[in-house]
C-alpha cells in the first residue's frame, strides 16, 4: 500500500454560518487568509507534510471557488496517480444534502468502505494552524484507540463555533466531553481534528443513523468516551480561530507577530496553495509601508500600516490604509484613505473615498464591489 | 502513428555563462536568478509555451544538476504534456563513441532524432541568456510568408554600439546579403538576436554538411549560417520590437534587473496576458517591518524586511534586519542582511550572509578613479563576516573574515 495507513477527510462547508460574509460566495475552505492561502491550504498541508497522500474533501453547497481553487490538487502533490485528491460532493450516497456531520460521514460510507487505510483524520476548516499529525496517529495506534481528539488548552476562543470541553485523566484518556457556552478559565478545548479508527467510524455512524442521532457530539462522543478507548491529544502551538469577523480579524492580524509567522510557516513544513504566478510585489518612490505582510503582485506607491494585502493588491499614491485586510486583485484608488476595512477580491475604491470601521468591527466590502 | 508538430524548440542552455564569474559556479548561466523570483530560462520557456510551442528541447552540459532539477517535468510552465513537453537533453554515448557538444551546431546534430520524433516543418533555436517577452508565432508567421529557410531575429541597437554585435546586412525585403560579426565600420544597426527559426528539411541538410567538414567549429553564428547564405538560400530578418537584453555579464545583469524598478523600461511582468512562469518557491508572503523602509523596490515572498531598501531587488526568503541598508542591488534567495550592514551595487548570490555592520560595494560618486569601480558581486553560501569591508568590483568566492 503507499500512504501511511491514513485517510484524510476535511469538512470543507462545516460553520460555514459563523461568517456569513465570507462565506457568502464561497465555502469556509475557501475563505482566503493570510495573504496568498484559502483556510483549507493549512488543513491540507498538515496532512500531506504528514505523509497523508489520499485526502477525501466534503463539500455541500457554494463550492465552486473551493473546486477552481483544489484543482486536480497538483499544489499539494495529491494529484497522485494512486491515491491523491478526492472531492465528495452532496447527493453521492442518498438524495438528501447532509444537514450533520454524521449524516455526512454516513453520505461517504462508499469512500471510506473502499479506502484501504485503516485509520481516519478529521478536520475542518474553521481554525488555522500547523501541526505535525504524524505523533498524533502514532500515539492513537500506539494507545490501540477509537478516537482520538486533539484538544488545547488555553482560555477557550470566544467565537468557537463548536465549545467541546474535555476533561483527561490517567494517560490521557478523555474522562468527560461537555458541550459548554464558553469559559473564562483555561480549559481544554477540542479543536475539531480527530484521528478514528476506520471500522469504529463506520460502525458508530451507521448506529447513530439507525436511531436517527446526527450530531458527532452528542450522540457519538458524548456517548462513547465512558465505553470505548478515547484519547486526548494535546496542541500547543498557534491556533487562529475564524468563527466569526471579529475573529477572523484578529486571528488575521495575529500573523504580523514573529512569533505567530514563525509558528504556522515552519521552513520544514511549508503549506501549499495555489500557485498565480504574479510576479514580485513592487514598491513605488513614496511608498510607506510598515509592519504589513504582502503577497506577491501587489504594486504599492501609498502607506500601508498594520495590514494584510492579498495577491496582486494596488495602492494608489497617496493612499493610506491603516489595520486593513485587502483580498486578490482589490485596487485602492489614489488618496483613499481605509480603517479597520476587510475587502473582499476584486473591490475598487475609488480615488479619495474614504471608509472606517473599528477594532471590534471591522467594515466588510463584498467581493466585486466598486465603493 | 502519433500527431506531427508544425514546429518545436531548441534551447542552447550549455553554455558555462563564464562572465558571470561565481555567480555560475555551481549552476549553467540559465538557472541563474532574475528578477525576484525569476531564473533567466523562465524567460524562452515562458515565451514558448505563451506563442503555443509545447514541444522545448533543452541541451545542457554545463553543471545541469539545478537547471535540470529546476525545470523537472516542465509543469511550471504548463509543458508536462502527454506528447511533447520539456525534455532536457544532455549529451550522451553511442555506439561508436560518443562527444561533448562541440559547438550550438553540433548540439542540434547530435539530436536529430528527438527532432525527427515529432516530424515537424520549423524548428526554433533559442539561447538561455536573454531577458525578453517575444511571440515566436509573429516570427514563424512572417518565416512562412517569407517562404525562408531561415528567418533570424534582429533587434536594432544605437549605431554607435553597433560594433559590440553580430549585424545583420539586409535587403529593402527583409533579406539578408551579409553577415558582419563585431565590424568596425558597422553598415545597420540591426543586431542578431541569437533566436532563429529554421524549415527543418533545410536546417537538417546543412547540419549534416556542416558535421562532415572537419574544420568547422559546429556553431551556428560562424558556420551554418554564413554557408547558407552563400548557398543562396532565403534568409530573412525579422524586426523585433521591445525589450531585449542579454545578460550575460555581471554588469548587464545587474542593468537587466534595475530595469524592472524603472517604469520606462518596456518589459511589464504582470502582463496577465503574457505570464512569466517560473517555480514557485511556497514561501509565506513577505512581512515588512515596524523599521522598515522600503522604496522603489522588488520584493518576492517568504522575505523579511526590517531594514532600509531602495532600488533594491529582493528574492523569495530573504531577510534584511533592523538597521541594515540595501541601495541599487540585488539579493538572491535565501541571503541574509544582518543588523547594520550596507549592501550597495552589489549582487549577493544565494544563502550568502551579509553580517552585521559588513559593507558591501561602493557608491560610484564615491570612488574617484570609475575603472576601479564596478558591481561588487558575493557568491553563495559566503559568509562576509562583521564589520568587513566588500570593495567595488570586488568578486567573492570565499569567506571574508571579520574586522577586528
Amino acid at each position: 500500500m503507499t500512504g501511511n495507513n491514513v485517510v484524510g477527510i476535511i469538512f470543507s462547508n462545516m460553520h460555514d454560518d459563523k461568517l456569513r460574509e465570507l462565506t457568502d460566495i464561497r465555502t469556509m475552505g475557501s475563505v482566503p487568509f493570510g495573504g496568498r492561502y484559502r483556510t483549507i491550504d493549512f488543513a491540507l498541508s498538515n496532512m500531506v507534510n504528514s505523509g497523508i497522500t489520499k485526502v477525501g474533501v466534503i463539500t455541500k453547497s457554494n463550492f465552486q471557488s473551493l473546486m477552481d481553487h483544489l484543482g486536480s490538487g497538483k499544489a499539494w502533490d495529491l494529484s497522485r496517480k494512486h491515491e491523491g485528491l478526492f472531492i465528495l460532493p452532496p447527493f453521492g450516497f442518498n438524495n438528501s444534502v447532509y444537514q450533520s456531520r454524521v449524516e455526512a460521514l454516513n453520505g461517504i460510507q462508499n469512500f471510506l468502505t473502499q479506502c484501504k487505510e485503516d485509520y481516519v483524520v478529521m478536520s475542518d476548516c474553521h481554525i488555522v494552524f500547523t501541526m505535525d499529525l504524524r505523533p498524533v496517529v502514532a500515539e492513537h495506534i500506539a494507545k490501540n484507540a477509537d478516537i482520538t481528539m486533539v484538544y488545547k488548552n488555553s482560555v477557550m476562543p470566544a467565537d468557537l463555533p463548536e465549545k467541546i470541553c474535555v476533561e483527561v485523566g490517567r494517560n490521557r484518556k478523555i474522562t468527560d466531553v461537555l458541550l459548554t457556552e464558553g469559559s473564562a478559565d483555561k480549559v481544554n478545548w477540542g479543536m475539531g481534528l480527530y484521528v478514528i479508527s476506520k471500522k469504529f467510524l463506520l460502525k458508530v455512524v451507521a448506529e447513530a443513523m439507525a436511531r436517527n442521532r446526527l450530531s458527532f457530539v452528542r450522540d457519538i462522543l458524548q456517548r462513547s468516551f465512558e465505553d470505548c478507548r478515547v484519547y486526548g491529544y494535546k496542541y500547543d502551538g498557534f491556533t487562529g480561530v475564524l468563527g466569526s469577523m471579529k475573529s477572523y480579524f484578529e486571528s488575521s492580524m495575529e500573523l504580523l507577530k514573529p512569533a505567530v509567522r514563525s509558528d504556522l510557516f515552519p521552513l520544514a513544513r511549508p503549506v501549499y496553495t495555489k500557485v498565480r504566478d504574479e510576479m514580485p510585489t513592487r514598491f513605488g518612490l513614496g511608498s510607506k509601508v510598515v509592519n504589513s505582510i504582502i503577497a506577491d503582485g501587489c504594486l504599492i506607491e501609498g502607506e500601508v500600516e498594520n495590514c494584510i494585502l492579498f495577491r496582486g493588491v494596488t495602492v494608489g499614491k497617496g493612499a493610506k490604509l491603516k489595520n486593513c485586510i485587502i483580498m486578490q486583485d482589490s485596487t485602492v484608488g489614489n488618496n483613499t484613505n481605509l480603517n479597520y476595512v476587510v475587502a473582499d477580491k476584486d473591490v475598487v475604491f475609488r480615488d479619495g473615498r474614504s471608509m472606517m470601521g473599528f477594532e471590534s468591527y471591522p467594515v466588510y466590502i463584498s467581493k466585486g464591489v466598486e465603493v | 502513428m502519433l500527431p506531427k508538430k508544425e514546429c518545436i524548440a531548441m534551447l542552447l542552455a550549455g553554455g558555462q555563462g563564464s562572465r558571470l564569474y561565481t555567480l555560475t559556479r555551481n549552476v549553467a548561466k540559465p538557472a541563474v536568478p532574475f528578477g525576484g523570483k525569476y531564473r533567466i530560462i523562465d524567460f524562452p520557456l515562458s515565451n514558448c509555451i505563451n506563442s503555443g510551442i509545447d514541444t522545448v528541447g533543452v541541451l545542457t552540459q554545463y553543471i545541469p544538476l539545478v537547471l535540470n532539477d529546476y525545470i523537472g517535468t516542465g509543469g511550471p510552465w504548463d509543458l508536462d504534456t502527454m506528447y511533447g513537453g520539456v525534455h532536457v537533453l544532455p549529451p550522451y554515448q553511442r555506439q561508436k563513441g560518443g562527444d561533448w557538444y562541440k559547438g550550438t551546431a553540433n548540439a542540434i546534430y547530435q539530436n536529430i532524432a528527438f527532432i525527427e520524433r515529432y516530424d515537424p516543418e520549423y524548428v526554433v533555436i533559442l539561447s538561455g541568456d536573454h531577458i525578453y517577452k517575444m511571440d515566436y508565432s509573429e516570427m514563424l508567421a512572417a518565416h512562412k510568408k517569407a517562404k525562408a529557410a531561415c528567418t533570424i531575429a534582429v533587434y536594432e541597437v544605437p549605431m554607435e554600439e553597433a560594433s559590440r554585435f553580430g549585424i545583420l546586412n539586409c535587403n529593402e525585403d527583409g533579406s539578408i546579403y551579409e553577415f558582419d560579426e563585431k565590424p568596425k565600420v558597422p553598415k545597420s544597426n540591426k543586431a542578431s538576436m541569437g533566436i532563429y527559426i529554421f524549415t527543418w528539411e533545410k536546417l537538417r541538410k546543412y547540419l549534416e554538411l556542416d558535421e562532415q567538414n572537419p574544420d568547422s567549429q559546429n556553431d551556428f553564428g560562424k558556420n551554418i549560417l554564413p554557408t547558407m547564405l552563400e548557398a543562396g538560400e532565403t534568409m530573412v530578418a525579422w524586426q523585433f520590437e521591445g525589450y531585449w537584453k542579454d545578460v550575460g555579464t555581471i554588469d548587464s545583469l545587474w542593468e537587466a534587473n534595475m530595469d524592472l524598478l524603472d517604469p520606462r523600461v518596456p518589459l511589464d511582468l504582470s502582463d496577465p496576458t503574457w505570464r512569466v512562469y517560473t517555480r514557485d518557491p511556497v514561501m509565506p508572503p513577505h512581512y515588512v517591518g515596524k523599521n522598515a523602509t522600503v522604496q522603489n523596490s522588488l520584493v518576492a515572498e517568504g522575505c523579511v524586511v526590517d531594514g532600509s531598501l531602495e532600488f533594491a531587488i529582493l528574492f523569495a526568503g530573504v531577510t534584511v534586519e533592523k538597521g541594515a541598508r540595501v541601495t541599487d542591488s540585488i539579493i538572491m534567495p535565501g541571503a541574509k542582511i544582518k543588523a547594520g550592514a550596507t549592501v550597495q551595487y552589489a549582487i549577493v548570490a544565494e544563502d550568502a550572509v551579509i553580517e552585521s555592520g559588513a559593507i558591501v560595494g561602493q557608491r560610484p560618486e564615491n570612488i574617484e578613479n570609475k575603472d576601479e569601480w564596478g558591481i561588487a558581486v558575493v557568491g553563495n553560501n559566503v559568509n562576509v563576516g562583521a564589520g568587513s569591508v566588500v570593495p567595488a568590483k570586488a568578486m567573492v568566492e570565499e569567506d571574508v573574515p571579520a574586522a577586528k
